[in-house]
């Protein structure tokens, strides 16, 4: 059994070994009040998000989440596996709509293990789908280990 | 359909002061509540000059200064119809509560899919702090659905 110290360990580029998979970050489902929050923090002011009548006149059912709060919390996801000292890249594509009430659990692994510009890296898988199984942004990491 | 002669077009810059209370209220927002992100001491500590802007934090600027939505507007792309396709940041260096970081945006393409249904135009930003050291570099793609 691996000790409680070795998992806070932060990983290093001998230890980590392509497959490895990082810790799944589960986040609860997404509500109004959050997409309020992000809104006013991110600077994204877009009514489409937060005001249920914007999002009528633009033909939507409902507001639904920034894509931006869902590239931040796959951001969560590497930065709680390693320091965000050692984030070298980080690229994703949005896939669809994440709507009130998903609930996204993000998941990264392990792909390649490179050198860049001169330091030891290890490129990322990253992705955060619903609980229904749909994938809503994937994309990957590059984060440069001791 | 959005005009090609904005391919090379240079957005306003945009300057953004990072605070502390901001990168907290950013931190709430995403549900991350670690000391790093909330606590200078505790950002101190590991090695930051304050509270460190998360990975995902400077797409802010743009939206603070207003130039994101100038752009729309010379683009002719109706809030509504705009979609985030995909998003990409490179780091250089820390960025941190007391910085004040400049972003410099350029229109690098614009293209369509699917018979014009859709269009994408692509951003590229220099982030650099008060030193005029490059911070991060910033890809987006915009998506306007018809």
């Amino acid at each position: 059994m691996p000790s409680l110290t070795e998992h806070m360990t932060a990983p290093s580029f001998n230890s980590v070994q392509i497959g490895d998979e990082l810790p799944t970050l589960q986040l609860p489902p997404v509500n109004r009040a959050m997409l309020a929050l992000f809104a006013g923090a991110s600077g994204d002011h877009n009514p489409i998000h937060i005001d249920i009548d914007a999002a009528r006149r633009a033909g939507l059912a409902d507001v639904f989440a920034q894509g931006m709060l869902g590239m931040a919390w796959v951001a969560r996801l590497i930065t709680q596996w390693a320091p965000q000292s050692t984030l070298r890249r980080f690229e994703v594509r949005f896939l669809g709509i994440t709507h009130l009430g998903h609930a996204m659990r993000c998941a990264g692994r392990v792909v390649e293990k490179l050198e860049y510009a001169g330091e030891r890296c290890v490129r990322i898988e990253v992705q955060s789908a619903n609980q229904f199984g749909q994938s809503k942004i994937v994309g990957e990491a590059l984060v440069a280990l001791p | 359909m959005i005009d090609k002669k904005w391919i090379g077009h240079e957005l306003p810059v945009s300057v953004i002061l990072i605070e502390r209370g901001r990168l907290r209220f950013f931190a709430e927002a995403t549900g991350d509540t670690r000391a790093v992100y909330t606590d200078a001491a505790a950002a101190r500590d590991a090695g930051f000059a304050d509270l460190p802007a998360p990975p995902t934090f400077l797409f802010a600027a743009e939206l603070d200064s207003g130039a994101s939505d100038q752009l729309l507007a010379k683009l002719e792309i109706p809030i509504a119809k705009l979609l985030h396709g995909e998003q990409g940041f490179t780091y250089h260096r820390a960025v941190c509560a007391g910085d004040t970081v400049t972003v410099r945006s350029t229109i690098s393409d614009i293209y369509e899919r699917k018979n014009g249904a859709l269009e994408f135009v692509v951003k590229t930003s220099r982030a650099h702090n008060q030193h005029d050291e490059l911070v991060a570099e910033l890809r987006a793609v915009l998506v306007c659905r018809h």
